[in-house]
């Protein structure tokens, strides 16, 4: 250790270093083993002398350490000092050897017998009093024990100052049951103990009563010593008891300090007899003595019963832990403790008293054969929102389509109810505006609407297929134009008309190019919603066989595979629709009608006027940060959807028209900001505005309808009504009442009229061959898609009423019928543009359905993209307007303050909502009546009149 | 002091002066409250921000990085973030404490108008002249904005977050709201320029102020008018306007030097609070507590209900 002590670092060594190798010192031979010698501390040989010899160390090493042997001390006593009496210890005459640690007397620190905890091992005792009890001759040991002084060691009275007591375990007390410390659980009893008479009743009780704050010490946990059996007899069997042999009547109280080990013994081993009753000898192998009277159990009879078969759990009155004892067995057998036995498993717990009833379960229903997991929407024709629909009619649309829910018997589930319904049992608002196009029939036409109905719609209405609103409400016009044709063609339109992807994916006959080629054809002609793109698209070179078959073969497979959108946008109102190749993506919010805001915002008129609501969708992350669920989860789209727009429209890029300056001087400044694209968004606007933004846009409308007329050649009727327009009052007159009253039913009446002065084919041939092309390119940009939308559903409705006389009632019904949702917005669409029709007299009706005949390039659907007819931002009669909105907002001002001081009373009762609602309702009132100011002709004045109090009525 | 007043049932104004903070930091362009009214910031022209505490008008820390004027700030709910947006076309996230820049945004094409955090500051909202919104995500490491609103047609001006929704106002004249959990977007036309809007502490209302010096009052569901409130001059600039934290008031700068001060109800002027000659840029109302921060060219002004509370902490101070 530490050899070099002089060096400066502070290294601890153990160890006896090697000597550093010299160079020159030839290598040490290693010492052979019988050469290797022990030595001791001292440097002693420690020789083995051999067992006669004292072992290691023999001679006088062991003795005093000197070969002499001790030294005797010397005596000195002098008068100063006198000698102290010498007394002799054992240490005197011990060496270091003795005193080390395995020497004689060790000097190293050690416990104590006092500390040690080597005597009070109750465990061990409490093993070794059961061994004793199953010796051969049962309390051998007892003697021995009884004889120990009783001392506890200084662990055991630390153990009891900190309320230990003899008999518990040791640890933190537990929560349980009052644990029956049996006596032998406490070892001995020491002195004279009261009989335990009550030791079975209180094993019998033990569960009874257990309150709730009472802890309870640990179990002392005993381990069993398992002795292996020795002798001959068999399990079970029972020596000589010297408890029951010293038992005599008169000296059971002096000797009762066996009785513990007598209990554990009866415990351990079944005997259920007291005892206690009887003195003298008493055992298996011996008989009834003489004095006895009564000898039971002289043979004993043993059963398997007794023994327990399985290593069960902890007994709970039971120290001997691990140990199973027979008789508890026998006892919690009799009084079926069983689930008192498992509920101490899991505290707090019982077995149940009776079992659990079994779940019944029941099979999921079976799907009915005909059930197909696709909801198809239905246009919803509501006959309690039909005002004014005769019952008579709400039956033939029922019987025709098959439509009206409501009269049902049985409403199945929530499935089954259409829009209506539902809203209704949500107590919902109706949405504002007329739902139908025929809320706004006068009630002869509904009438004669309903005639025409019953006797030509019925064998259309079978031959559509119920797959999407288009091809029922297209499917009447196939009737009637392609009667070859089938259904599944009229639906193959339906799906593809109007979807944006021009990329077609899938490729059915990709093997056969030129059929492929013919396809595509045909696909991109039903995109644009031509209803003969079949025969169009197919070769004509082609034998009539082949034909047809490859006929079928591209109906089927368009409808195949068409674009999934298709089904979806179904369902959808759709914003914008009918778009061409060259079109541009616009956002959805490019809005118009500014001046009609405009005009709103001065009269302070703000809510429904002011209020656009768009579909937004916020990015999924940006939810996610923000808490909220994702409102339209599973869609691509971030922002505003897009709709397509034609790209090279002049309005476009231009804002201001030239023929709106000239012609419209005493319009409000705004107006000339006013893009194409004012109109179509006032139609996606239209069916959340209110009647009055209707009839705004109505004249607006119907002021572009008037300059889109001007540079049509066709007809010098029109030509003659739209110059003259602005300065001729009677036309202005006509169109304004038009407009403004028979919104509905002059849309119809164009229509049919439209239908009946349909002049033959080659007139329209004649009149446009040469202005079609100049046409397409000046009077199709004003066109917006909306109008084109429009212009399909128009078509549609005159398509549908096949018979070209009783026209005047009929269209809108059936496109009430027909139309599917996303008709309904067109035929919303309608409602408004159909002003804008009307507008123009009877002879620009005329011109136009010419000129939709002349778009068609046939009598049959129109191509959506050459619809486009009306157009033309430019307004042409702009002094109705002016006249009208200068009164209205006069008017308006007047009523507004009432309106606002009303509103703020709402601020203040907080009863908004409330009060919302009777708004709308107010406002659906005022709408009614509007529309019922409509039959008959009225003078312009009469309308604005009429107009003044509807907006009153609105007001409150 | 010790024991709390029974509140008066009235509505008290901010009336009195208690303090006037010279930030030296140029013209003030904005200046904000923290969430908790306990401090406030202001934003200069001299490209700084600053951290002012509002009971002692001591500056606390000052933030620089910008590369031009500083024209909003927002702080987060916890108070550990600031963001502001400049002139410089960026929106910056400053860490409080130790008054480093967090994360520059950049994006932006024009000069940003107005920043906000949302409610938990995990997303914060900028708006610009170029308009558009702008969306930037806090918690990842991207630079790029979650997601753009550029349905705006000319600048946005103002903006401001109340739980799932965002309100913008821009110069097109359109109050847009955007509400995330239903994924709408709201268009209110409001025809003039759109300087500043606010949601009511209610969240059932919109303010806007525009600039044909109106102040107006829209029920946030149908977009109806619930009050106007007019008296002020806004016809120039870009000023603000604000609720009080009861909802009872409207308050509004002016470019006459006053504050106004509507009851929101009447709709009558309650009160014209003169901060000034020239224009007052902006102004902030406590989230609690009847206190006004008003902005003056390079003051910032600190107004109470009660003139002597604050005396003696600013003899103190």
């Amino acid at each position: 250790m530490a050899s070099d002590s002089d060096s400066d670092e502070d290294f601890v060594t153990y160890g006896t270093p090697l000597e550093p190798l010299e160079e020159d010192e030839p290598l040490k031979k290693p010492v052979p083993l019988h050469d290797q010698t022990v030595k001791d501390e001292k440097g002693r040989y420690k020789r083995f002398h051999g067992a006669f010899t004292g072992g290691f160390s023999a001679g006088y090493f062991n003795t005093v350490g000197s070969k002499e042997g001790w030294t005797p001390s010397a005596f000195v006593s002098s008068r100063q000092q006198k000698a102290e009496k010498h007394h002799a210890r054992p240490e005197d005459f011990m060496d270091e050897e003795d005193f080390s640690e395995h020497g004689i007397a060790p000097r190293e620190i050690t416990t104590s017998q006092e500390f040690s905890s080597s005597r009070r091992d109750e465990a061990g005792e409490k093993a070794r009093a059961i061994s004793a009890q199953a010796a051969l001759i049962p309390g051998d040991t007892l003697l021995e024990e009884l004889i120990a002084p009783a001392r506890s060691s200084i662990g055991v009275e630390l153990l009891m100052k900190m309320g230990w007591k003899e008999g518990q375990g040791v640890g933190p007390r537990v929560k349980r049951k009052a644990r029956r410390q049996q006596m032998d659980g406490g070892g001995k009893v020491y002195g004279c103990t009261l009989p335990p008479a009550g030791s079975e009743e209180s094993e019998d009780d033990d569960e009874e009563f257990a309150p709730e704050n009472v802890t309870f010490a640990p179990k002392d946990v005993t381990p069993v010593d398992f002795n292996p059996r020795l002798g001959v007899q068999g399990l079970g069997y029972r020596g000589l008891d010297p408890s029951l042999a010293l038992l005599g009547h008169g000296t059971a109280e002096h000797i009762d300090l066996f009785k513990p080990q007598s209990e554990t013994r009866n415990r351990l081993f079944g005997d259920t007899k007291s005892s206690s009753r009887r003195g003298g000898v008493v055992g298996q192998a011996f008989g009834v003595g003489a004095l006895e009277d009564d000898d039971e159990d002289v043979y004993h009879r043993d059963s398997m019963s007794r023994y327990d078969t399985i290593l069960g759990e902890e007994e709970p009155g039971d120290s001997l832990y691990g140990w199973t004892a027979p008789q508890q067995y026998t006892k919690k057998k009799v009084r079926s403790k069983d689930a008192s036995y498992l509920g101490k498993i899991l505290e707090g717990f019982t077995l149940a008293q009776k079992p659990l009833e079994e779940k019944t379960i029941f099979p999921p229903p079976c799907l009915p054969r005909d059930y197909r997991p696709v909801h198809h929407f239905r246009p919803s024709v509501d006959v309690s929102h039909l005002s004014g629909v005769s019952p008579a009619l709400a039956e033939a649309l029922r019987v025709s389509k098959g439509h009206m829910v409501k009269e049902e018997p049985q409403q199945a589930g929530r499935h089954q109810l259409d829009s209506g319904q539902r809203r209704a049992l949500l107590g919902e608002d109706a949405l504002q505006g007329p739902s139908s196009v025929m809320e706004l029939l006068r009630p002869e036409d509904r009438q004669r609407l309903l005639s025409f109905r019953n006797s030509s719609n019925p064998p259309s209405a079978k031959t559509s297929t119920p797959v999407s609103g288009h091809a029922s409400q297209t499917s009447g016009k196939s009737a009637q134009v392609l009667p070859a044709s089938s259904g599944l063609q009229q639906e193959a339109l339906a799906a593809w008309r109007g979807i944006q992807t021009s990329s077609q994916t899938f490729k059915p006959f990709e093997k056969n190019p030129s059929k492929q080629a013919r396809y595509e054809l045909y696909l991109s002609r039903l995109k644009q919603g031509d209803n003969d793109a079949l025969e169009q698209s197919l070769d004509p070179g082609m034998t009539e066989w082949e034909r047809s078959r490859e006929r079928e073969e591209f109906v089927r497979a368009s409808i195949l595979y068409r674009p999934t959108s298709s089904s979806l946008s179904s369902r959808f109102t759709r914003a914008k629709d009918q778009e061409d190749d060259d079109s541009v993506e616009v956002s959805q919010d490019q809005e118009g009608d500014l001046d009609d805001k405009q005009s709103a915002v001065k009269m302070k008129m703000f809510g429904k006027l002011t209020r656009e609501t768009f579909e937004w969708y916020p990015d999924k992350l940006l939810c996610k940060r923000f808490n909220v669920p994702d409102p339209y989860p599973g869609s691509g789209i971030v922002g505003l959807p897009k709709v397509k727009r034609d790209k090279f429209s002049v309005f476009n890029f231009l804002t201001v028209t030239e023929s709106r300056e000239a012609a419209a001087p005493p319009k409000p400044p705004e107006s000339g900001k006013k893009s194409r694209w004012d109109v179509s968004e006032q139609k996606v606007e239209k069916k959340k505005e209110d009647p009055l933004g209707e009839l705004l846009s109505a004249a607006r409308n119907q002021t572009e309808t008037k300059v889109e007329h001007t540079p049509t050649p066709a007809l010098p009727a029109s030509i003659s009504s739209s110059d003259q327009a602005p300065g001729s009052k009677p036309e202005i007159k006509s169109s304004e009442q038009q407009s403004s009253e028979q919104k509905k039913e002059g849309e119809e009446e164009e229509e049919e009229e439209e239908e009946e002065s349909r002049p033959p084919m080659d007139l329209f041939k004649a009149i446009f061959a040469s202005s079609s092309d100049e046409k397409s390119s000046s009077s199709s940009e004003g066109e917006s898609s909306d109008e084109e939308e429009e212009k399909v559903t128009k078509e549609d409705e005159g398509k549908v009423d096949s018979e070209p006389l009783n026209l005047f009632s009929i269209p809108s019904s059936s496109s009430a019928t027909a139309s599917s949702s996303a008709t309904a917005s067109s035929s919303a669409t309608a409602t408004a543009s159909s002003s804008a029709t009307a507008s123009s007299s009877h002879q620009a009706v005329s011109t136009q359905a010419s000129e939709q005949e002349e778009e068609e390039f046939g009598p049959k659907l129109p191509p959506p993209s050459a619809a486009l007819i009306r157009g033309g931002a430019a307004s042409m009669c702009p002094p109705i307007k002016e006249v009208k909105t200068g009164k209205k907002s006069k008017e308006k001002k007047h009523k507004k303050k009432k309106h606002y001081k009303h509103k703020k009373e709402k601020k203040k009762k907080k009863h908004k909502k409330h009060k919302h609602k009777e708004a709308a309702e107010e406002e659906q009132g005022g709408g009614a009546g509007e529309q019922e100011g409509e039959d008959g002709q009225v003078s312009t004045d009469e309308l604005l009149k009429r107009l003044k109090s509807v907006r009153s009525h609105q007001m409150w | 002091m010790a024991f709390p007043q029974p509140r008066p049932q009235a509505p008290q104004l901010p009336q009195h002066l208690l303090r006037t903070i010279d930030c030296q930091q140029g013209a003030v362009r904005a200046v904000r409250f923290n969430i908790d009214g306990n401090y406030l910031l202001s934003c200069g022209s001299d490209k700084s921000l600053k951290l002012w505490s509002t009971s002692r008008g001591t500056l606390l820390k000052t933030y620089s990085g910008h590369g031009y004027e500083v024209l909003d700030a927002d702080g987060s709910y916890d108070n550990s973030q600031i963001c502001s947006c400049s002139s410089d076309k960026t929106v910056i996230l400053w860490d409080v404490a130790t008054g480093q820049v967090t994360r520059k945004l950049r994006g932006h094409a024009g000069k940003v108008n107005c920043v906000q955090f949302n409610e938990e500051a995990t997303v914060i909202l900028s708006g610009s002249i170029d308009g558009t919104v702008r969306c930037w995500d806090t918690r990842s490491r991207r630079y790029e904005p979650i997601q753009v609103l550029d349905e705006a047609r000319d600048g946005i001006s103002s903006l401001k977050v109340a739980q799932h929704e965002l309100l913008t106002g821009s110069v097109d004249g359109r109050v847009r709201r955007y509400d995330l959990r239903m994924g709408q977007l709201h268009v209110d036309f409001i025809s003039s320029p759109i300087t500043c809007v606010c949601f009511s502490q209610d969240g059932q209302c919109t303010l806007s102020s525009s600039l044909d010096s109106t102040l107006r009052l829209l029920d946030k569901s149908t977009g109806e008018m619930l009050g106007e409130y007019t008296g002020h001059k806004m016809k120039g600039y870009k000023l603000d306007c604000c609720l009080s934290s009861k909802d009872t008031h409207v308050l509004s700068c002016s470019e006459d030097g006053h504050v106004y001060c509507w009851d929101l109800v009447e709709g009558s002027l309650s009160l014209k609070l003169p901060v000034g000659k020239a224009v007052v840029q902006s102004l902030s109302f406590h989230p609690t507590e009847t206190r006004l921060l008003t902005a003056m060219e390079g003051r910032v002004q600190v107004w109470g209900a009660e003139q002597e509370e604050m005396e003696e902490d600013v003899i103190a101070t």
